[in-house]
């Protein structure tokens, strides 16, 4: 097969390398698949871009979450000139403070391009992360301010630690017992079907009681999350969650649902629906209207008591409220709302991110009210990372604690 | 046996013969249903008449109506047939008793009509003499995807497979009405093989006549006060809206309390067959029930 491409001897290498670039942006791609391509390429012959592109997409990728990533490497890696200066623009966004603003990467173009530029300055230093203290509590915006969210795109590092730490997590929720049944030989019901097809394949002997036992189902899960001022630093790393959430492969939790709340309810869940992580975040970005505005979350809980919770509830579904409990509005509409909620879903699982001292104690009217309404409280100490919000899942509930504080 | 409608406005009136009221919207799809043979989706609020159009149309069409009311972990067994266990257990015995040997013999009685006990959706796809029947599959929402993904093969071919009867087939595909109140998002690819339809609460006049029909003898002055109330109570941020039936049990509470009119008294002591959330009703109770029976008496007079 390779001599069949002998005349051009270089492409075979290129589609090698190609096909290492890809790797290194994150997509999994085996020996056997580069073989095809190299067999697709010579079908196709090499004439045209397009078949070419499609030659190799055919053969190298096999998930749709890929396709993104491997339309920017393939731009960057059989490069079209004028995509090179779009792509300096981009990564060296300081050279140029005085020109007009580059055109808004797309999707995956990051994660590209650190494929191809291992060495090349990537946007290193992170965001700052605000060391909050107790003045927190009076940071709130007292007016609705509406504003969209421009997140900085994910790299593959930061993709495939995600992948991991969500792979691993358990939800602190048992899964639900379904009414279907499974064959089970120690279950504790008799499968009368299995029982009359095997006595007839015996000349109506029965010999053993064939049982079943209730399959059990792992529960949906419904994410209410805070965006509001308090909370924009992390408010990337938790899209990126609720991401990770939708689209991990993890048996523990089945649907996700998705909400933000500031000052008003917006369902996110079409946005996490995009499969590739930039899409998703650009999406969201622009979906909710009240990025780091001010908090209330008794309205929201409110608004997400009347118009979704019959709707997104009904299965025994498990809430996970991720919000720091900062409450802006009246204490008493919080106190119903997140009642209701309570009694309405299966747990309400609340996860903190602010609180980071293990000696808090909740002195926030807010943390207060909520604390006894939830079935489970967890701290999340880091939030730069996937695996500390994981790792805060897993642990314990801190609610007795918290209570024996109050 | 009637026959299917014709037009827009048979189907308005042949529904109107049992005392349906519907509006061009909801007849339009209706009858494209009958027309085009698809399956019906009609999602709403509890309460605005979903389950009661069925009844209707298999009323009016002279049909039998078959229903199958969904629920968590409804199964093959429940939703199409089972094999009747005892009876074949009890034939087993008899055969052993009897010394009979001839196990293919056994088999094909034992697997035969005569122990099959019909579930909904088989009943549905076997003859009937008075025409394909109406099936209403009620409250697909509380059902779960798999039984979904398997209603999919069942509406679009309209046959069953028996395992040891084979295909089932039905010869002329029955009339499918399929609900839902939206406790959870049925998949796109049922919704897409069916004529779907949000079915609103109805205008004031659609629901006096409703209230007409249902009650003939409510006076004019209550029933208009009762529908220009309820429409008031719907713009309110309520938990849960009332539907058409609150509406007509509303109406018939207050015949029984021999009410002229609506006063906010009257209004404040039957408010439970309205609303049906404590939360509702206690943000509705006093001056709230004043305002709007103020704001109700307004609006009628300014109409008048």
């Amino acid at each position: 097969m390779a001599d069949a491409a002998r005349p051009d001897g270089k492409l075979v290498d290129n589609i090698v390398l190609f096909t290492h670039a890809l790797r290194k942006a994150g997509v999994r791609v085996g020996t056997a698949q580069v073989q095809n391509a190299l067999q697709a390429v010579i079908a196709t012959g090499f004439t045209r871009r397009a078949d070419f592109y499609h030659a190799l997409r055919a053969t190298l990728i096999c998930r749709q979450k890929h396709l993104e990533t491997f339309h920017q490497v393939f731009t960057l890696f059989w490069r079209d000139p004028e995509f090179l200066d779009r792509l300096l623009q981009t990564m060296l966004p300081l050279m140029q403070v005085a020109a007009p603003p580059p055109p808004k990467p797309d999707a995956a173009q990051r994660r590209a391009a650190q494929a191809l530029w291992d060495a090349a300055p990537a946007k290193s230093d992170p965001p700052m992360r605000e060391e909050l203290d107790m003045d927190m509590r009076f940071s709130w915006s007292e007016n609705e301010v509406l504003r969209a969210q421009d997140f900085e795109q994910m790299t593959a590092a930061e993709l495939v630690q995600a992948e991991q730490a969500i792979c691993q997590m358990t939800l602190p929720a048992p899964p639900v017992r379904s009414r279907r049944f499974v064959a089970r030989p120690t279950g504790s019901r008799p499968d009368l079907r299995r029982m009359m097809r095997r006595a007839v394949r015996r000349q109506g002997e029965i010999d053993r009681l064939a049982l079943k036992a209730p399959l059990p189902r792992p529960p949906d899960l419904v994410a209410i999350c805070d965006i509001s001022g308090s909370m924009t630093v992390y408010a990337r790393m938790m899209m990126h969650f609720l991401h990770a959430l939708t689209w991990s492969p993890n048996k523990n939790w089945g649907k996700v649902h998705g909400f933000t709340f500031g000052t008003r309810l917006t369902n996110i869940s079409r946005g996490l629906a995009q499969r590739d992580i930039d899409a998703a975040l650009e999406v969201l970005g622009r979906d909710a209207p009240d990025w780091q505005g001010g908090t209330r979350i008794g309205d929201a809980l409110r608004a997400f008591n009347r118009d979704w919770s019959r709707r997104v509830l009904g299965r025994g579904a498990v809430v996970l409220l991720i919000t720091d409990g900062l409450e802006r509005g009246d204490i008493n509409t919080l106190r119903a709302e997140a009642e209701r909620l309570s009694l309405s879903c299966r747990r309400l699982i609340w996860l903190n991110p602010l609180l980071r001292w293990d000696r808090f104690e909740p002195k926030a009217e807010g943390i207060r009210t909520l604390l006894p309404l939830v079935d489970s409280f967890h701290a999340c100490h880091s939030l730069d990372s996937l695996a500390g919000i994981a790792a805060a899942l897993q642990g314990g509930s801190e609610k007795q604690r918290l209570l024996a504080a109050c | 046996m009637a026959s299917l409608p014709a037009t827009i406005e048979d189907t308005v009136d042949l529904l109107a013969t049992q005392d349906y009221v519907l509006g061009r919207d909801l007849a339009t799809v209706v009858f494209l249903a009958l027309k085009l043979g698809k399956p019906l989706f009609l999602e709403g609020e509890a309460g605005v008449g979903k389950t009661q159009i069925a009844k209707a149309l298999a009323g009016a069409l002279g049909r039998d109506l078959i229903r199958l009311q969904c629920f968590e972990g409804l199964d093959a067994s429940s939703a199409i047939y089972e094999w009747n266990f005892s009876a074949q257990m009890i034939a087993i015995r008899t055969a052993e008793a009897a010394g009979q040997v001839d196990r293919s013999g056994l088999q094909s009685e034992l697997f035969s009509e005569d122990y099959l006990i019909r579930r909904p959706l088989l009943e549905a796809l076997s003859p009937h003499p008075e025409g394909p029947p109406v099936l209403l599959i009620d409250e697909i929402d509380r059902t779960d995807e798999p039984f979904e993904a398997f209603l999919l093969e069942a509406l679009s071919d309209f046959q069953i497979t028996i395992p040891e009867l084979g295909v089932i087939r039905a010869e002329t595909p029955p009339i499918v009405i399929l609900t839902s109140n939206r406790t959870r998002e049925v998949h796109d690819a049922l919704k897409r093989r069916c004529l779907y339809h949000w079915v609103e609460f109805p205008s004031v006049e659609r629901e006096l006549e409703i209230l007409r029909t249902h009650l003939p003898d409510v006076s004019e002055t209550l029933s208009q006060q009762v529908v220009a109330f309820v429409h008031q109570l719907r713009q309110e941020d309520v938990f849960k809206k009332p539907g058409v039936a609150e509406t007509i049990d509303w109406a018939k509470c207050l015949i029984a309390l021999d009410a002229v009119a609506l006063t906010p008294e009257v209004v404040a002591g039957t408010l439970g067959a309205l609303l049906k959330y404590q939360d509702d009703i206690a943000r509705m109770s006093g001056s709230e029930v004043t305002r709007l029976v103020t704001e109700m008496r307004a609006q009628l007079a300014l109409a008048s």
